[in-house]
């Protein structure tokens, strides 16, 4: 059995200017001692996934759709009491920005055992040597000197350690990081990324890592689903995602990342703004930015389609492709015109 | 593209903060502590190093936003000294900001925003001129006339940013700095900034400083690459060579932690990872400023200061042990 297992997950906020679908039939399994990555731009409900597996969604916003369920156990409906139990315990998350989640006006120290003496039955003393024992995990300096100071006393960097340090204090299954870097500069994110790497390791726990840089993907993902406007448009293993591309929008992404080859030359950004999600089209949502798409493409929404069994993709070029080559035959009398 | 002119060329340029450490006592802060380049017309020099690095006071200084501490700036060979110099340094170089969110006032329109420097300067002889020029910008920077009397908060991130974009060009400068100008924008969007960048460089023929912690944008735009560390320029070389062979041990880990997009690189990449945090400025390492981070370092790093030497045609280092640890 998965350790989490998405199945068709709807999520909307209802604000007064109408109802956001900001995830739209999301489904997707995790394995245990996986790294799963998303990726998407800036609304393209990859955060709002997150939350929603946790199920910290702020007020207007309400699950209204699908099932979650770790390790068989359903979380959608399961109410508060359950919900405590895995938060933190079960299901960790750490997130953006290290400045604003931790509390100024407590200690580190506080801070950390407070979510120790919440989660398990350890005393104070226990707790705070946990509390130690962590600190060191992650690599900060004299923990017991840490333990003492407050938040501003702490770079970026060591304060998105000790994040880490209590997202894995009662060791869960499956540590979801929400862009766990992008506050930080680059020699700082190869430290973080390593140790979120050698600590999955060493723990065995899966990881949904949550960004926008496609070099964190490749630097540590295992699979990868690609998000645009609240709905999965690609799905698969790391290598199939960025050897493979089969939906434009990935192919596009792909295109506007420079690399040592493009220096010189224009880069090929994908045209257009990000969709609104409250006028969302009829058909693909990628469809008014695509430069390929067809009419199929904005009249109806493609499906899944199983590229192999490491990938799938909802993007009408599969058949196009599939027809052109004479590996797809239609049935239908007359044929396609729009393919 | 470039030319073999210099229009830009700093010497030695200093900015040094006073901080206050007690209730009469205070420390100068060293931003930037004796850095000197030049910048050819129509070229673009990109400058990168970690935060707190001194990247973005450089380029302030360099505009006189903030008074140099020490050091000389000329513009095509002229020194920048009086407040004369300076109001036409101004109309000549101009700066794009990072934050696309907070650099544009909320309460006025896109074209009183991108008409303010046509005012301050008295560009325009009236009001006709006036907006037909900033139609103008608006069109360079791919923004629809009807845009104009909108606010800011109407636009998204990538469009704010062209706005920013339009205003630095309203004085028709030939410089200018641009301050991690696509950090805040998403992929696809960064990518159409970028090309902009370019097309705006071929058009008007302008210069770049560009600034940036995103290494990849930083080698795809530039001719030369500056790296800084805690207020010191430690290495500066064309855009290729410094990728391909970077000679200082600041600029190598700062390259080999770069996430490329690729797995299998990934997988078959060895970083080199840096430990501990780049030290306070106000506490800056004797000698080397690198010398606490660095493996190789030795008592003769501790000592002096490492100079700025030109290793190869155009490759500037400043370590003491150049030659034993590249060979």
């Amino acid at each position: 059995m998965a350790l989490l297992e998405v199945k068709n997950l709807k999520t909307s906020f209802f604000t007064d200017a109408g109802e956001v679908k900001a995830v739209n039939d999301v489904s997707f399994t995790l394995e245990r001692g996986k790294v799963l990555g998303i990726v998407g731009e800036s609304g393209s409900g990859k955060s709002v996934t997150a939350y929603s597996i946790m199920q910290i969604l702020a007020g207007a916003g309400k699950i209204i759709g699908g099932s979650i369920k770790l390790d068989g156990q359903e979380l959608v409906g399961a109410g508060e009491k359950v919900m405590k139990n895995v938060r933190g315990n079960r299901i960790s998350i750490i997130f953006q920005d290290p400045m604003t989640s931790l509390n100024p006006t407590y200690t580190i120290g506080k801070q950390l055992m407070e979510a120790i003496l919440l989660h398990t039955n350890r005393n104070r003393k226990e707790a705070y040597d946990r509390a130690v024992e962590m600190l060191r995990l992650v690599n900060v300096n004299e923990p017991e000197r840490r333990m003492n100071q407050y938040p501003f006393e702490f770079s970026g960097g060591m304060r998105q350690r000790v994040m880490i340090a209590m997202a894995l204090a009662c060791e869960p299954d499956i540590l979801i990081a929400d862009e766990p870097t992008t506050a930080l500069d680059v020699t700082i994110q190869a430290q973080i990324l390593e140790l979120m790497g050698q600590l999955q390791e060493e723990l065995g726990m899966a990881i949904i890592m949550i960004t926008h840089d496609l070099g964190v993907v490749a630097q540590i993902c295992d699979e990868v689903i690609v998000m645009y406007a609240g709905s999965i448009c690609e799905q698969g293993t790391a290598d199939e995602i960025f050897y493979n591309p089969c939906h434009e929008y990935t192919k596009g992404l792909m295109r506007s990342i420079p690399t040592a080859d493009t220096a010189g030359t224009k880069l090929q950004p994908i045209t257009g703004t990000p969709i609104d999600l409250l006028n969302m089209p009829k058909g693909c949502p990628f469809a008014p930015r695509c430069d390929n798409a067809m009419k199929i493409c904005i009249d109806h929404r493609a499906e899944r389609m199983v590229i192999n069994e490491n990938h799938s993709a909802s993007c009408w070029m599969n058949v196009k492709k599939g027809v052109e080559s004479g590996e797809i035959v239609l049935d239908t009398e007359g044929g396609d015109d729009n393919g | 593209m470039a030319e073999n002119k210099p229009l830009i060329e700093v010497k030695d340029l200093k900015e040094y903060f006073r901080i206050s450490t007690g209730m009469f006592t205070s420390k100068p802060l060293k931003a930037v502590d004796g850095v000197s380049f030049s910048i050819n017309k129509g070229e673009t020099l990109g400058l990168v190093g970690e935060s707190g690095c001194g990247k973005t006071t450089v380029g302030r200084t360099l505009l006189h936003l903030y008074k140099p501490t020490g050091g000389e700036i000329y513009y095509d060979g002229k020194l920048i000294k009086s407040r004369e110099d300076i109001k036409n340094f101004r109309k000549k170089a101009t700066m794009v900001f990072q934050d696309p969110y907070s650099s544009l006032n909320p309460r006025m329109t896109v074209s009183d925003i991108i008409g303010e420097p046509l005012d301050v300067h008295k560009l325009t002889a009236n009001k006709k001129e006036r907006m037909e020029r900033i139609l103008e910008l608006m069109d360079y920077v791919g923004l629809n006339s009807e845009h104009a009397a909108r606010y800011a908060h109407e636009f998204s991130g990538g469009q704010r940013q062209r706005i920013g974009i339009a205003r630095s060009l309203a004085v028709n400068p030939d410089f200018i700095v641009c301050d991690e100008p696509v950090s805040a924008l998403d992929v696809s969007i960064q990518a159409q900034v970028i090309n902009m960048f370019d097309e705006l460089q071929e058009k008007l023929g302008l210069t770049y400083l560009f600034i940036a912690h995103d290494l990849l944008v930083v080698r795809h735009i530039s001719d030369r690459i500056a790296v800084m560390y805690l207020g010191r320029m430690v290495e500066l070389a064309p855009a290729a060579e410094i990728y391909d062979r970077p000679l200082h041990p600041y600029s190598k880990s700062l390259l080999s932690a770069v996430p490329v997009p690729d797995p299998k690189v990934a997988r078959a990449n060895k970083r080199i990872v840096l430990t501990g945090d780049i030290p306070s400025p106000l506490n800056a390492p004797s000698g080397c400023p690198f010398r606490t981070r660095c493996k190789y370092a030795t008592e003769k790093c501790a000592e002096t200061m490492p100079e700025f030497n030109e290793v190869s045609k155009g490759h500037f280092v400043a370590c003491h042990r150049i030659g034993e640890i590249n060979d």
